[in-house]
């Protein structure tokens, strides 16, 4: 045993294979000891947040001011309002009321913002102006105002007694809060998905999730294959005919087509994570049932099996000392196998709308599904489908890298 | 042909026996539910209608559809009357369309889809997978570890990966359909070229997938091969490498076309995903408006049709192989 776990472990394959699988169940198990907020709670209103730290902006204006004498503070703050495209924007604009185009330079910014004041009015009707471009020139117009104003900004606050605006604050060019200081500061590495909801946060109960429904359907699969699969190949006969008829039907009768018709006869109120977990491993066993009958019909007629036999031992014994341990290699092979296709088969599933119900919780397959129906994917909100993917496919890649490492263990003609 | 014969019977009577368990299933798995499912179906798609006659009408349907209030071997008896008549009833997700209407509007687009981009897979992967065993060295070493990641890849994933490059930032395809969403089918150069252009991400997507897997098994088939004492003993007597090679690449395939006769009926499960993704007006894009319509008939009737043409496919690879295989007819007539 200690052997084989050596020799397991000197394999390159499955040693990166094991490292990755671990990476991702260590942050499962870790982060939510760490970060304990509930992973469907709803945190914005709006849809699909961009990515990043989100500072309060009420509680910077109270905590702490510092001054810092920045350089480029003035031409960041430009570039952020005004970028290369509403320069070429602004000129189209100009060129098109009247302007020489050679007079128009879009890299001279005070210049241009001081030609685009005099000229722009938002009634003037340009000829070729889609609608959508006049309220783009709205808004570029709008979010322009003050950009080159180097006056401080009055916070005011109406009185409660006589209604009349109060000066509370005045905020310089030059004032800086430090974040750490800022009482409301919520990290969002991967913004929030299409309910508003944390999706970094979601997406690691989801990877729980689905590895529970991988392992449960894993498991179940596994059983039924390997306690079928036992009793074909050794007791043969009228029990193995009867076992791979059923085995054989099985196998070609597709099994997403079983998935789909069984979820669907459940019903939406049945379909909690475990119950989608059983009715996977009872749709895909039959995989394991052949090969594990296959490995048994050859050792059944092994000389170590037939001296047990011509020693009396029953049946389970001699199936569990003589022959389990022949096949052990293979049945965890399986097992692994059987993991993250149920994974794959959970996902598929939520795709078509038939995953688990989706109030209690989320499931790799599920947020997926999410995603695509808000159209993330079209409106570029990578940070809602992108992540889901990787996971899902570090995971089905891990533990491929470990099948095929324990593959080239116990199968010499396939090592290097 | 003697030994053919019987091969070709036995695989019928498979086809067969697997077509009625199929059916079976087909037919009983909704029924096993607890509870009327007439009234669960009625009452999930009347949610949405304020018309009473409405619901009524649909209910009566339902009843003679299904005759649940008969005894089970009567029902199944009238099952088969109507699915042999080709009936199905309407769709509830988009009455006044017959099932048989909406599928065949469907199915062509989903089997012109996915068959080629499987047998393409297939080749490539193959071909790949052989060159990995023969070549070994770097071509092996860049070849196995894509392979692996692509395999595991799953087929939505990459679709929308591909989505997102080809269509989204590079805008060189399409985002979803079958055809331009301003085009009516016809025969007309304008129409064609639209089908190709909105084919190519659908197809280029499940490709990659299952180039993946096939390379990965066909290159440790042709290891396993190369190492054969029959190629050892053919070195021996000073034959030619290229022969050999040939020999070896043949044993190596047979498995792969059991394999691709097996594995079709997962390959289309995943690509059926894949087609959601591009809203691919196929198979796969009818299962989702079902389910989310709570349209049984259409499900029903969706899965017993991928049932059929999936047993079909496997049944006409296997009679290949059995042609292919010179050792099947000696088993045969053993």
């Amino acid at each position: 045993m200690k052997h084989t776990l050596q020799q397991v472990f000197h394999s390159g394959k499955f040693v990166v294979g094991f490292s990755i699988f671990m990476a991702v169940l260590l942050i499962v198990i870790i982060y939510p000891l760490i970060i304990t907020n509930r992973p469907l709670q709803i945190l914005s209103q709006g849809t699909f947040l961009p990515p990043g730290i989100y500072v309060n902006v009420y509680d910077s204006l109270g905590s702490t001011r510092y001054i810092l004498l920045l350089d480029d503070a003035a031409a960041k703050r430009i570039a952020s309002k005004l970028s290369e495209d509403d320069r070429l924007a602004m000129q189209k604009w100009l060129v098109a009321t009247g302007l020489p185009e050679n007079e128009v330079d879009i890299q001279d910014t005070i210049k241009l913002l001081g030609q685009w004041e005099s000229h722009y009015d938002p009634q003037l009707n340009v000829a070729g102006l889609t609608n959508a471009e006049r309220n783009y020139y709205i808004r570029l117009d709008v979010s322009l105002d003050g950009l080159l104003s180097t006056e401080a900004v009055i916070i005011a606050g109406k009185n409660p007694d006589t209604g009349a605006l109060e000066e509370k604050r005045i905020v310089e060019l030059t004032d800086y809060v430090n974040v750490s200081q800022v009482a409301n500061v919520r990290v969002l590495p991967l913004g929030t998905d299409n309910f508003g909801r944390d999706v970094l946060t979601e997406l690691v109960k989801a990877t729980a999730v689905s590895l529970e429904i991988g392992l449960v359907a894993g498991v179940i699969a596994t059983l039924i294959g390997l306690t079928l699969g036992l009793l074909a190949g050794y007791i043969g006969g009228l029990v193995d005919d009867i076992i791979m008829f059923f085995t054989n039907i099985f196998t070609v009768i597709p099994g997403f087509v079983l998935l789909i018709l069984i979820s669907f006869s459940i019903g939406q109120e049945q379909r909690g994570p475990f119950t989608i977990a059983v009715v996977i491993g009872f749709t895909s066993w039959y995989w394991t049932t052949r090969a594990v009958r296959a490995q048994v019909v050859s050792l059944r007629n092994r000389d170590h099996v037939n001296l047990s036999k011509l020693s009396g031992h029953s049946i389970i014994h001699i199936i569990v000392t003589d022959i389990l341990p022949y096949i052990a290699s293979y049945v965890v092979m399986a097992l692994i196998l059987q993991i993250s296709s149920g994974i794959l088969a959970e996902a598929g599933l939520s795709i078509l709308g038939l995953g688990p119900r989706t109030t209690e919780v989320p499931t790799l397959g599920l947020m997926m599904q999410w995603a695509m129906i808000y159209q993330a994917q079209i409106l570029g909100k990578w940070w809602a489908y992108f992540p889901v993917i990787v996971v899902i496919a570090l995971i089905t890649f891990s533990m491929n890298l470990m099948n095929t490492g324990l593959d080239q263990v116990f199968n010499p003609a396939l090592r290097e | 042909m003697k030994g053919y014969r019987k091969y070709f019977l036995n695989k019928l009577l498979w086809f067969l026996v697997t077509l009625v368990c199929a059916f079976l299933l087909n037919f009983i798995l909704p029924r096993l539910m607890p509870g009327d499912p007439v009234a669960a179906i009625v009452a999930r798609l009347a949610q949405g209608m304020s018309n009473a006659t409405g619901v009524q009408a649909i209910y009566q349907q339902y009843a003679d559809l299904f005759a649940t209030n008969r005894p089970l071997l009567e029902q199944f008896f009238i099952y088969v009357r109507n699915v042999a008549q080709g009936d199905f009833g309407f769709s509830f997700s988009q009455y006044p369309r017959t099932v048989i209407d909406v599928i065949k509007s469907s199915i062509m687009w989903t089997v012109c889809l996915q068959f080629p981009a499987i047998i393409v897979g297939w080749l490539i992967g193959n071909t790949l997978g052989a060159l990995a065993a023969y070549l070994r060295k770097g071509f092996d070493k860049v070849l196995m570890p894509v392979s692996i990641f692509v395999s595991n890849f799953p087929a939505f994933g990459m679709a929308v990966i591909l989505l997102v490059i080809f269509a989204i930032n590079l805008k060189w395809f399409p985002t979803s359909g079958g055809y331009g969403f301003d085009l009516i089918p016809n025969w007309s150069w304008k129409f064609v070229w639209s089908v190709i252009v909105h084919y190519q991400l659908p197809f280029w997507s499940i490709v990659l997938i299952i180039i993946g897997g096939q390379a990965i098994g066909m290159r440790s088939m042709s290891i396993y091969e190369l190492n054969a004492d029959y190629v050892k003993y053919s070195r021996f007597l000073g034959i030619k490498d290229r022969k050999i090679i040939g020999y070896v690449f043949r044993n190596a395939m047979l498995p792969q076309v059991t394999g691709l006769a097996l594995s079709i009926g997962t390959m289309v499960g995943g690509n059926l995903v894949a087609e959601i993704i591009f809203s691919y007006p196929g198979l796969g894009s009818t299962i989702l408006t079902a389910v989310l319509g709570g349209d049984y008939p259409l499900i029903s009737a969706t899965t017993l049709l991928i049932t059929l043409m999936l047993l079909s496919a496997t049944f006409i690879i296997e009679i290949l192989y059995g042609f292919i295989d010179p050792r099947i007819k000696a088993a045969q007539s053993d």
